[in-house]
């Protein structure tokens, strides 16, 4: 298993991954050492594979989710959400690992289950996802609170008033229905009933997609300062690489179920190595930009043998038909490119 | 010509003013956007604008390729819409008889439009080549293609009919967005080399800022600023449009 495992974009600064954990022997990933990532412990893929049935929709995926944020990027049915789901511990894998704190999720047992739960939290695209249309928000976030912890009424009461103060709500909407708020506060009021169980880590499927430009700003804001102020870790999925630059220090890139690109968020984003990250970006619509770019042609569907991308790929060669890329470093990140070099180069644009 | 004109268009609902457009010009080969959030009144002003909403709420003067939509007959309406004036919206599929092949959706659109036989399949194959579908989607069903290729085809089959203007209500919003400046370039081309003129709705300002030629900015019903899109997006003067700006999240610049 070891032998398949995409090198860990963590381990991007050192030599070798297992030069980080001295003495650990060479079926021990750093990202799975124990509670290296703080009180709650890390959260990671290893050489997750995902499959609906017979369809296999993740391959062999790794990553840590790590303080400074972590994005997760790439089009429909590249798996994003199918991983994070299996983050979540919603969907088990069917080979490979996922691990919180060191400990395999397979093999945790039902207090030990819970406690995950409790630890990561998700918060979906559209508030509504996570509250009960007919319960008021402040009984919505009761619920989270009384799964885990026993609060008596006053207390819990008191509880949730200061989580809706803590989302920038006013706590008088405690009384309100979700249909009753605007999407922005919806989208508050379920990090605030995310919140409740004090979590560690949040994932953040798309959380600001469905919302207007400057309620995005303002729930970006948020989230921000939540971090900031209870130590929170994030594994952020969108297809907005704007909002990965400004919540992620790392990013990963996913395209037909593979991770092709992972590496500090900033630099993967202003230079990509992998054709996919460079045709992801350039489709970007920015203001005072270039008009976005729709580099090849996205009717393509992934190549079933040799780089999934090489249909679309304005750089494929032979050697992508016959010869599926391997994950390998390339200026300090991991790219799954047989001409990543040349892409850095500026090869891709001509 | 100007394929779209609005003056002083007003829209109520129970007495309240919802949407207020005072002037719209679409011309040939133009692309006009709307920008706004939610509930600002820019979906309604461009139902309005083709005669869809409820004509008692609606007051002002519009003008669609020479129609008078608040004095045309239902019948002179549909003609317009069907033909010179295609409406696409957010989710292409929604628009598409999910149990017709696109090729056959699109040899039945033409036939009521009286156009059948050879002229309908020349026609058919230069609006298809027109948004670069391969023309083997056409066998396949509306769930057999992709969201951007489902909104491809829409485009496709206004311009089979004949569309001279296009009005799209967020078209790319339910598309990836690799898809999406697939979609936006299709328009693009369409709009310089065919001349087709566009009226975009959307909550999207960098795409907007990436495709428009002017700009109307709604807010609360009511357009507080319209001006050429250079010079909105360089140099907005109200301070909505500031703010509305200020608020999307910049991607980094690229470097070499």
């Amino acid at each position: 298993m070891t032998r398949s495992n995409p090198p860990d974009p963590s381990g991007l600064d050192e030599p070798s991954p297992s030069a980080r954990t001295p003495g650990a022997g060479p079926g021990v990933r750093p990202g799975a050492s124990p509670d290296s990532g703080g009180p709650g412990g890390r959260l990671c893929a290893e050489a997750v594979t995902l499959a609906y049935g017979r369809t296999t929709v993740v391959h062999e995926v790794g990553l840590t989710v790590e303080e400074g944020g972590v994005g997760l990027v790439g089009e429909s049915g590249s798996g994003k959400t199918t991983l994070a789901r299996a983050l979540l511990g919603l969907l088990a894998p069917r080979s490979g690992r996922i691990t919180y704190g060191g400990r395999d999720l397979a093999a945790m047992r039902r207090g030990e289950r819970a406690g995950f739960r409790g630890a990561v939290q998700p918060v979906f695209q559209d508030g509504s996802d996570a509250l009960d249309p007919r319960m008021r928000l402040g009984s919505s976030i009761a619920e989270a609170l009384a799964a885990h912890h026993r609060l008596d009424r006053a207390a819990r009461r008191a509880r949730v008033a200061e989580l809706l103060t803590d989302v920038g709500l006013d706590p008088e909407l405690a009384a309100r229905r979700p249909h009753e708020v605007s999407g922005g506060q919806r989208q508050r009021a379920a990090i605030a009933r995310a919140l409740a169980v004090e979590p560690r880590v949040l994932v953040l499927d798309e959380p600001t997609s469905a919302l207007d430009v400057t309620v995005q700003a303002r729930v970006l804001d948020l989230l921000e300062d939540l971090r900031a102020g209870r130590g929170l870790t994030y594994l952020l999925i969108t297809h907005n690489l704007a909002v990965v630059d400004r919540l992620c220090r790392t990013c990963h890139v996913m395209f037909a179920g593979r991770v092709v690109e992972s590496g500090p968020a900033r630099e993967l984003l202003t230079r990509p190595a992998h054709p996919y990250t460079l045709a992801l970006r350039d489709a970007v619509p920015r203001i005072g930009g270039a008009p976005p770019r729709a580099a090849g042609r996205t009717d393509a569907v992934p190549a079933a043998e040799g780089c999934a991308f090489r249909l679309r790929c304005p750089l494929a060669v032979d050697r992508c038909r016959t010869q599926a890329p391997a994950p390998r470093p390339v200026q300090g990140r991991v790219v799954a490119c047989h001409r990543a070099e040349e892409v850095l180069a500026g090869a891709a644009r001509k | 010509m100007t394929l779209v004109k609005v003056r002083d268009l007003v829209v109520r609902a129970g007495g309240r003013v919802i949407s207020s457009v005072p002037v719209l010009d679409v011309e040939p080969g133009r692309c006009v956007a709307i920008v706004g959030e939610s509930g600002s009144g820019k979906t309604t002003a461009l139902m309005a604008t083709l005669g869809l909403l409820d004509t008692a709420e609606v007051t002002g003067e519009i003008g669609v390729c020479g129609v008078d939509v608040a004095t045309a007959s239902p019948r002179r309406l549909r003609e317009m819409r069907g033909a010179r004036a295609a409406l696409v919206m957010q989710s292409p599929r929604a628009a598409l008889t999910p149990t017709m092949r696109l090729g056959t959706l699109m040899r039945r659109a033409l036939a009521r439009h009286g156009v059948t036989g050879r002229e309908a399949a020349r026609r058919a194959e230069d609006a298809v080549a027109a948004v670069l579908l391969d023309p083997a989607l056409l066998a396949r069903y509306p769930h057999e293609v992709s969201g951007g290729q489902a909104q491809r085809f829409a485009i496709a089959l206004a311009i089979a009919l004949g569309a001279e203007v296009i009005l799209a209500d967020e078209p790319t919003s339910a598309l990836d967005v690799t898809v999406q400046a697939e979609v936006v370039g299709v328009l693009r081309r369409l709009r310089d080399e065919r001349g087709l003129a566009l009226l975009l709705v959307s909550h999207d300002l960098a795409l907007v800022s990436s495709v428009a030629d002017h700009v109307l900015v709604m807010r609360d019903g009511a357009v507080v600023e319209s001006g050429p899109a250079a010079e909105v997006f360089a140099r907005p003067r109200d301070p909505y449009t500031r703010e509305l700006i200020a608020a999307v999240p910049e991607l980094p610049e690229a470097t070499p």
